[in-house]
């Protein structure tokens, strides 16, 4: 059966592709995520080094004096690092198998209860998306109310991250399932930051399925993802119509002029 | 037996060897993994039913339809509404974290009276009877010592309130200020109309924007940013005149940096070179304007015209001295202002809150008029108020009569201030300076002024004159905690009310918030309060209240509109301005009016020489500046640049930290001073912004809310004052005049 179903229906790789044009940094997603995924909050969240936010959006800037500074916002949520045939760097390291890369939809996932908190993922993860709880998540009286049933708030000593919104794929399939159908359709899953985006700067979908408006877009010549170079295969695309915001998607020596990187870009 | 170096390792290893062999150690591992996760205190959200249900979002005047995931009885999430016409899905950071305001620790759960100093809970009975007795007795000595502050004068509980000072006997009844009162003078004088401003920035090519932070919350914050959006898919350019790089200036297709203070005289140097180049629209200017060229008055005397008035003061060469923006970057702009085809320039610094300076906006207004940016597809337009209200005329008695008769204490409409509807920022001057209070007793409804206004203390004194204060704040905000009483209110979903057409629309969308979930505790609808404390002052006052309660009187208030607002929970009707032909017919001229001169500049406080930096407050999305406190999940998202620990992060340019007298790196403390006060605070150092400012955030420094917001940071109202514009008598201060100095080693 589970052969079959193989056959009938191509693997999905759901990815994400950011308009940084569009992004006008104003906090929309992480909220939206924060409140969609339980995150828990602390009195004092500014060091950002603990600050649990599965999305965050940071500020680049072209490193230019006034008054010709520009500033360019990047939201960042996990990457979901495709890595060689679904070595991504985080799944590679894991002695708990607590995080896995799913071949059916694309999604790194992780399970909080098999997580013993030894954090070689958050070392090996390059883009900061993963989070350690070094506390007890504590919601002041009554806030616990609005704690959602589809996501299980983290206990203190396990990593936590993006999850594309994985719980709301497993609602969508149910659905799905019980109309006997076996496909989804573009707008079924959306992830709670692409929804909530009010400049609609986040366009969420499937990229092997070319009816989906993010196949189209990864193609676009100013996309770009984040460290191409490490091999990690993110399946978040940046559009940018700023060369220099597109340069810092990486790491380059000083004389280098970014061509290395546009031969990478070829595989997929 | 003798243990030697040989039998010694083959207990070690093989010991190794065999622990490694049985599952024990990892077993070990996994139990303590499962036994340190299984805290009893991580919750488990209890399953249930899931149901979407649609409400409006009434936390700023947007005006944006949510839909609110509920499980069970619980709201769980709330999402923008599909289709809406003013979100249509998306929603901003405010509105996304509303559930915390719904269960936050930061709500009055019962009234509460202050008795010594101390909270003590009141049944609403008695805390009714309590203001009723209090009213009661007042009303002979003089109605006109009731007050009432609101957030807004739109809508039906504002308008509750006012029918309840106006059959009272009070004309007092103030709203917080906003860019819209000064819009509102603007197209008083200008277009002679009872308006107010909208924008039809999604059809313009062209946007110049004199600091307003488009994408800040100016407006209605998601309307804007889709507006943003779509400008750049049509080719549209946004152009930021304001001195710091703020998320809008950002966004912007061109930053233009400008000494702040000097936007109105960057706006009529644009005007020069478009007059000098014959770039205006002639057929407007030509045949719908009035005082564009010399004139002569009633009595012959000759007057200038606003063509030579501008040709002669605001050459590019003298723009650019006090400006700062170069020649040829003001012509540049100019020619691109008069090459679109709809341009459109707007004003009110940021998020919008702080009217501004009348000289500015009607030169502002003017720049537009020059391309008949008026009244047209892809400008500004003057559209009447919505009157979707009605509710039955009053009665007023003899004792109301006389009291509505006397002056406001605010003076707005009085002589000096004909044009002002609501002048709150003289409110802590006019009750702070006299010997005793003329207010006795103030309500306060849907407003934070001892957060809000500026010179935040003075507001503070003001308010421990007034014997009586009654809140209505459904938080234990700053103006609460500064009352005698509390009346607390539902929260936006637990209650059922009307939601005001967001000024600045170029639609009039009316809504309707249905509650989402019931009560959470012992609070009321602040209509059904209102209406109540009526009934008990009887007479006069209690005729103009005939319903049973608030919803009684919504139904009533917005009529036929009842039905179709109950099942879709909006309407929204397209508005047309009025043609250039009709447009004017309320000046003297029944043209459009320029104002040559007359109108003058707003000097901030301060002395420049002790004094050199100018302090400007910012705006940002992350940071809730307004009546509504940040809650928790926002102030998460504060940047470290602006807040690291509990101490402020003010900006400041590179080249200020290291002038002279300052020798600054980044994070490190400061004092910074103003006429005002004197705070501690770190430096964030920013090419973005203009050297010799110092730019604060909004919406930090909370003495009041929780323990994730109190304490945190300065606000920044208690450093600024207000200042009086002279012409409409709002406040105009943009900033004030300030000093930084390490701190002493």
């Amino acid at each position: 059966m589970k052969e079959e179903h193989k056959h009938e229906h191509k693997a999905k790789k759901y990815g994400m592709v950011i308009d940084l044009d569009q992004c006008t940094g104003c906090g929309a997603c992480m909220v939206a995520c924060m409140a969609e995924n339980n995150v828990p909050f602390r009195k004092d969240e500014t060091d950002k080094f603990l600050s649990i936010t599965w999305m965050r959006v940071y500020q680049l800037t072209n490193g230019k004096s006034f008054p010709n500074t520009e500033i360019c916002y990047l939201p960042r949520p996990c990457m979901h690092c495709e890595g060689e045939h679904g070595h991504s760097p985080c799944v590679s390291v894991c002695p708990a198998t607590a995080t896995d890369y799913s071949h059916e939809t694309g999604i790194v996932s992780q399970i909080y209860t098999r997580c013993f908190g030894c954090r070689y993922c958050m070392a090996a993860c390059p883009y900061h998306a993963r989070y350690f709880n070094w506390w007890d998540p504590v919601w002041p009286e009554g806030m616990e109310a609005y704690l959602s049933p589809n996501v299980s708030p983290r206990m203190r000593g396990v990593v936590e991250k993006c999850s594309f919104c994985f719980h709301r794929y497993q609602i969508a399939m149910e659905k799905a399932h019980y109309e006997e159908r076996h496909e989804l359709k573009e707008d079924e899953y959306q992830t709670a930051c692409t929804q909530a985006c009010p400049a609609g700067a986040i366009t969420f979908g499937d990229l092997n399925n070319p009816d989906h408006a993010v196949c189209q877009m990864k193609k676009s010549k100013t996309a770009f993802r984040l460290l191409e170079r490490l091999g990690t295969h993110p399946k978040v695309y940046y559009l940018s119509s700023r060369e220099w915001v597109r340069r810092a998607g990486d790491n380059y020596l000083r004389d280098e002029d970014g061509k290395v990187m546009d031969k990478r870009k070829l595989r997929n | 037996m003798r243990i030697d170096r040989r039998s010694f390792l083959s207990f070690v290893i093989g010991g190794a060897a065999g622990t490694a062999l049985t599952p024990l150690p990892w077993k070990i591992t996994d139990d303590l993994a499962i036994w340190t996760q299984n805290w009893p205190w991580t919750p488990e959200p209890p399953d249930g039913e899931a149901a979407y249900v649609n409400a409006a979002c009434t936390l700023c005047p947007g005006g944006c339809g949510i839909t609110v995931r509920k499980i069970d009885e619980r709201a769980v999430k709330i999402e923008g509404m599909k289709g809406h016409p003013v979100n249509d899905g998306g929603l901003c950071i405010l509105g996304l974290s509303g559930l915390q305001l719904l269960y936050g620790p930061t709500r009055v759960r019962t009234p509460l009276k202050k008795v010594e100093g101390k909270w003590k809970k009141v049944s609403w009975d008695d805390a009714i009877a309590e203001v009723a007795a209090k009213l009661s007795e007042l009303r002979g000595k003089g109605p006109q010592s009731l007050a009432c502050i609101s957030g807004s004068d739109q809508g039906t509980v504002p308008q509750l309130l006012k029918r309840l000072l106006t059959a009272y006997g009070s004309p007092n009844f103030m709203d917080m200020p906003s860019f819209q009162d000064a819009y509102a003078i603007t197209l008083k004088l200008t277009q002679g109309v009872d308006a107010s401003a909208a924008f039809d920035i999604e059809n313009s090519d062209f946007v110049l924007s004199l600091g307003s932070g488009i994408i800040e919350g100016w407006g209605s914050p998601v309307r804007m940013f889709r507006a943003n959006s779509s400008c750049g898919e049509k080719k549209g350019a946004l152009v930021q005149v304001e001195p710091r790089l703020s998320n809008t200036a950002a966004k912007a297709d061109q930053w233009v940096p400008v000494t702040p203070g000097t936007e109105a005289d960057l706006v009529l140097g644009l005007a020069h070179v478009i007059i000098k180049l014959d770039l205006y629209n002639k057929d407007f200017v030509g045949n719908h304007t009035f005082g564009f060229d010399d004139w002569t008055d009633g009595e012959e005397k000759p007057c200038k015209g606003f063509k030579q008035f501008v040709l002669e003061n605001y050459s590019p060469d003298k723009v650019a001295k006090t400006t700062g923006v170069d020649e040829k970057t003001l012509t540049t702009l100019a020619k691109k202002f008069a090459d679109a085809s709809s341009p459109l320039a707007v004003c009110g610094r940021g998020e919008g809150k702080t009217p501004g300076s009348l000289h500015e906006f009607i030169a502002v207004h003017a720049l537009n008029a020059l391309k008949g940016s008026i009244n047209k597809k892809g400008g500004v337009w003057a559209v009447p108020e919505s009157d979707y209200i009605s509710l039955p005329d009053l009665k007023t008695d003899d004792v109301a009569k006389k009291g509505l008769e006397t002056e406001r204490i605010d003076g707005a409409g009085s002589e000096a201030y004909p044009y002002s509807k609501s002048l709150l920022n003289r409110f802590a001057e006019v009750v702070g300076t006299g010997e005793q209070s003329p207010v006795h007793t103030l309500f306060v409804s849907g407003a934070n002024p001892c957060y809000t206004l500026a010179d935040t203390q003075a507001v503070k004194k003001a308010f421990k004159k007034i014997p009586f204060v009654v809140s209505f704040s459904a938080y234990m905000d700053e103006t609460a905690q500064a009352a005698d009483l509390i009346l607390p209110n539902h929260v936006y979903l637990e209650r059922l009310e009307d939601v005001p057409p967001p000024a600045g629309l170029s639609q009039c969308v009316i809504g309707l918030s249905k509650p989402v979930v019931a009560p959470q505790f012992d609070t009321r609808h602040t209509g059904d309060v209102v209406i109540q404390l009526a009934k008990k002052l009887a007479g006069s006052v209690a005729d103009a209240f005939p319903w049973e309660n608030y919803e009684a009187c919504l139904q009533e208030a917005l009529g036929d509109k009842w039905d179709a607002l109950n099942e879709s929970g909006f309407v929204a009707t397209e508005v047309t301005p009025a043609g250039w032909e009709k447009a004017f017919a309320g000046t003297p001229s029944k043209k459009f009016e320029f104002f040559a001169a007359g109108y003058q500049p707003v000097t901030i406080e301060g002395e420049e020489k002790t004094f050199p930096l100018i302090l400007v407050p910012y705006d940002s999305m992350r940071l809730s500046g307004g009546f509504i406190g940040n809650p928790p999940f926002m102030t998460k998202t504060v940047s470290d640049t602006m807040l690291k620990g509990n101490d402020i992060m003010v900006e400041i340019n590179p080249k200020t930290a290291k002038s002279r007298f300052l020798f600054l790196n980044d994070g490190d403390y400061a004092i910074l001073s103003t006429p005002k006060g004197r705070v501690n605070v770190r430096v964030h150092l920013f090419e973005g912004i203009m050297p010799g400012i110092v730019a604060m955030p909004k919406g930090l420094g909370h003495t009041a809310y929780d323990d994730y917001l109190a304490g945190k940071g300065v606000n920044v109202n208690e450093l600024i004052g207000p200042v009086e514009d002279p012409g409409s008598g709002l406040d105009a201060a943009w900033g004030i005049r300030a000093k930084l100095t390490n701190v002493p080693i």
